[in-house]
């Protein structure tokens, strides 16, 4: 009689095992599989019951409405659009709009929110306090308000188009917005670009060449020169080689408006402005605190090492506080992403004004309307989470963490 | 705005999976024991708060007239305000009984939105304000220029045909409130606000110097605005519509809120009936006998509710014109009530 070694048990089963039923085992897989049929099958009847009952009331359901015509303007569009185009087209307006103003104003935010917590933790007595009412100010008042008073106060400080002021003749600022130069390209625009582009490409390729000399060899590398060579000089050399790659065509005042160049209206500006002072706010608060949270010691280590302040904050500080400030932080890039939706209150035309708003009460398909919506900044919101975890995700691993 | 939104087309959905359409809206308006009216968030002479929070306005005495016709007593309604884009989900959720917010009436509006215009109370047409500073006579001569305008309005859609139309090119600024088109107005952000003729007329009453403004000659579109009412129950349809008839009816027969008790007294046939001492018309509707009186008492006919609140005599000062009686050289009809 031989003895047998025990076989080894199942591992796939005993793995779905545990994922699916926890402690419980089979048995919880089973009641795991019967919730999701239950919510499964309500989830059904809402909406086989919804279709129905919208049908009964003669209330137009489906998504037919997309291709048909808009008829309604819209006052920033990113790419072409005008009346006649369909209300799909409406859609991606509105859509861009929202990303555009959420894109900047988190730059904005971010840039602001790391200098407010770097003047509050300052020594300078003056600057703190100055970090410390802006604050205490911003964070405490509403943001619709906000958005009204930054747009009145555009507004009210601005002239009409007729009397507005010109700065060198080139651009303008008026109630209309600030008017610019649109550049249009010329033959040089081609080899430009290519240029450009092989320029910051080689710059990129410098600083990790660089930062591996520094890394693995101790070796300082000066790279700043070849930098400005690259990025200015190479393409400055093409333009004198190939002509112009663009003209500018200037701002005219016609009848009411200024006719040519390319407009940022007020309304961008206004929610850019509220958007971005609001969230700094909240940022500086989160930068603060994760700097407060890296012991003192180090920073002290690095004044022992002879670094500067700023050098120090830069270098030992900031990283090891990034592992704390990111996550946070991605919960104030998504309400700012979502808080732009107060935009309908000044007019810009945004997700929620142009779609949920125009849109919805031209069709009146409540439902399809605001569930596209829903979904799209749904999208939106776990989109920017990827991105924020990712990158804490590098974070952590440089630190070694 | 947004919540609102949210939350109605919620209650929407909800309403719809839950049950399908409850035709019972009059038992439902008796047992609630008030008429719950969807008006706009302000508008003066079709309904607005005054400083003490009664509601007035032509699109109020509507309502007040309908709550009249069942109650005995106009002050039964509720009034429920609602933005020019969360109108329609308001009716179609359930949350009023009757839509009376200076809508116009389309074709589109009345097929796809599984609610029914009753009929007309105020013949509109669109216009354009602008600033007498400006210079401006014709609204032709608007060319590049900047109109505040409020989202959600067939006044968006009017406006985008008629420069196109004209060849004129325009920056359309959206707002979501009236008051928010209003203030952006006269904050410069724009040359022109327009709207339809008579909230151009009542909104220049809110600018802080009203005769800085005018009011072009040209009237772009249509605009008859009416009731709305869902789907789907046609007994109550038919209370709606014909309160507006009897309205209509009573200044013709010249029936006023001072002369109803006499006029009822009198051997007139066509009184008589009108006025239910003959026939049964109001039981039919699953009103009482009385109904027309009740309606006349409550906020007189359709003459006086106009005089009232748009026209002589009321701030707006605006004239009859197509509203005023189809014998009189306006649109104004009633079908008969025999």
């Amino acid at each position: 009689m031989s003895t047998e070694a025990r076989k080894p048990p199942a591992q796939i089963a005993l793995k779905i095992r545990r994922v699916l039923g926890g402690k419980t085992g089979w048995n919880g897989i089973v009641v795991q599989f019967v919730f999701a049929a239950i919510l499964g099958w309500i989830g059904y009847e809402i909406v086989s019951n919804a279709r129905a009952n919208l049908e009964n009331q003669h209330i137009a359901a489906g998504f037919g409405f997309l291709r048909n015509n808009a008829g309604f303007d819209v006052n920033q569009t990113l790419i072409s659009y005008t009346g006649s185009d369909t209300f799909l087209r409406v859609f991606v307006v509105g859509l861009l709009n929202t990303l555009v103003v959420s894109v900047v104003g988190i730059v904005f935010a971010t840039v602001l929110g790391f200098v407010v917590a770097l003047c509050r933790l300052s020594p300078n007595w003056l600057l703190s306090r100055i970090g410390e009412i802006y604050v205490e100010i911003i964070r405490n008042l509403p943001l619709l308000f906000q958005i009204l008073f930054w747009y009145l106060a555009v507004l009210a400080a601005l002239p009409n188009p007729r009397q507005s002021i010109s700065l060198l003749g080139i651009a303008f600022i008026s109630n209309r917005g600030l008017v610019i130069p649109q550049p249009i390209g010329q033959a040089g625009l081609d080899p430009f670009l290519l240029v450009l582009g092989f320029g910051i490409v080689a710059v990129l390729a410098l600083r990790i060449y660089a930062r591996r000399a520094l890394f693995q060899r101790g070796q300082m590398i000066r790279i700043w020169p070849y930098v400005l060579g690259l990025l200015f000089g190479l393409p400055l050399a093409t333009m004198l080689l190939v002509g112009l790659p663009f003209t500018f065509e200037l701002p005219q005042l016609k009848g009411f408006n200024f006719a040519g160049g390319s407009r940022i209206i007020p309304e961008f500006v206004a929610l850019t402005l509220a958007l971005s002072t609001y969230t700094a706010a909240f940022i500086a608060e989160i930068v603060r605190a994760g700097i407060l949270s890296v012991h003192k010691g180090q920073m002290e280590a690095g004044a022992s090492l002879g670094l500067s302040r700023g050098t120090t904050l830069r270098l030992i500080v900031v990283p090891q506080a990034m592992r704390v400030i990111v996550p946070p932080l991605t919960n104030q890039y998504l309400n700012l992403t979502k808080n732009s939706s107060l935009a309908v209150a000044i007019g810009y035309p945004d997700l929620v004004s142009v779609w949920a708003g125009t849109s919805l009460s031209q069709t009146g398909q409540a439902i399809e309307i605001i569930a596209m919506t829903m979904g799209v900044y749904l999208l939106i919101s776990l989109l920017t989470s990827a991105i924020m975890s990712v990158y804490g995700w590098r974070v952590s691993r440089s630190l070694g963490a | 705005m947004k919540r609102v939104t949210l939350a109605l087309t919620l209650a929407l959905a909800a309403g719809l999976t839950a049950q399908a359409a409850d035709a019972q809206t009059l038992k439902t308006v008796k047992d609630r024991g008030v008429l719950s009216c969807g008006v706009s968030q302000g508008l003066p002479g079709f309904s607005s708060p005054d400083d003490k929070g009664n509601w007035t306005g032509i699109d109020v005495d509507v309502c007040r007239a309908i709550a009249a016709a069942i109650f005995n007593d106009p002050t039964k309604v509720k009034f429920v305000p609602t933005s020019a884009k969360d109108r329609f989900t308001a009716l179609q959720s359930g949350e009023i009984d009757v839509l009376s917010r200076n809508t116009t009436w389309t074709i589109s509006r009345d097929t796809s939105l599984g609610a029914n215009f009753t009929g007309v109370t105020y013949y509109d047409g669109q216009g354009f304000m602008v600033k007498k500073s400006l210079k401006v006579n014709s609204a032709l001569e608007l060319n590049s220029a900047s109109v505040c305008v409020q989202t959600g309005t067939t006044t968006e859609q009017n406006l985008a045909d008629y420069f196109k139309a004209n060849n004129m090119k325009y920056e359309v600024i959206a707002f979501g409130t009236n008051d928010e088109t209003v203030k952006a107005y006269e904050a410069g952000r724009c040359d022109v606000f327009t709207t339809d003729q008579s909230g151009l007329y009542a909104n220049r009453l809110k600018l802080a110097n009203p005769n800085d403004h005018m009011v072009l000659p040209e009237i772009i579109s249509k605009e008859p605005l009416g009731p709305m009412v869902r789907h789907g129950d046609d007994q109550w349809f038919d209370i709606v519509k014909w309160t507006l008839f009897a309205l209509v009816t009573t200044e013709e027969l010249g029936i006023t809120s001072k002369n109803v008790d006499e006029k009822a007294k009198m051997e007139n046939p066509e009184l008589k009936r009108v006025l239910g001492s003959d026939g049964n018309f109001g039981e039919q509707l699953g009103l009482t006998k009385d109904w027309v009186i009740r309606i006349v008492k409550a906020t007189g006919n359709y003459g006086e509710v106009f005089d009232r609140n748009v026209g002589a005599g009321s701030p707006l000062g605006i004239a009859r014109g197509l509203n005023n009686l189809w014998n009189k050289g306006g649109l104004q009809y009633a079908p008969p009530i025999r």
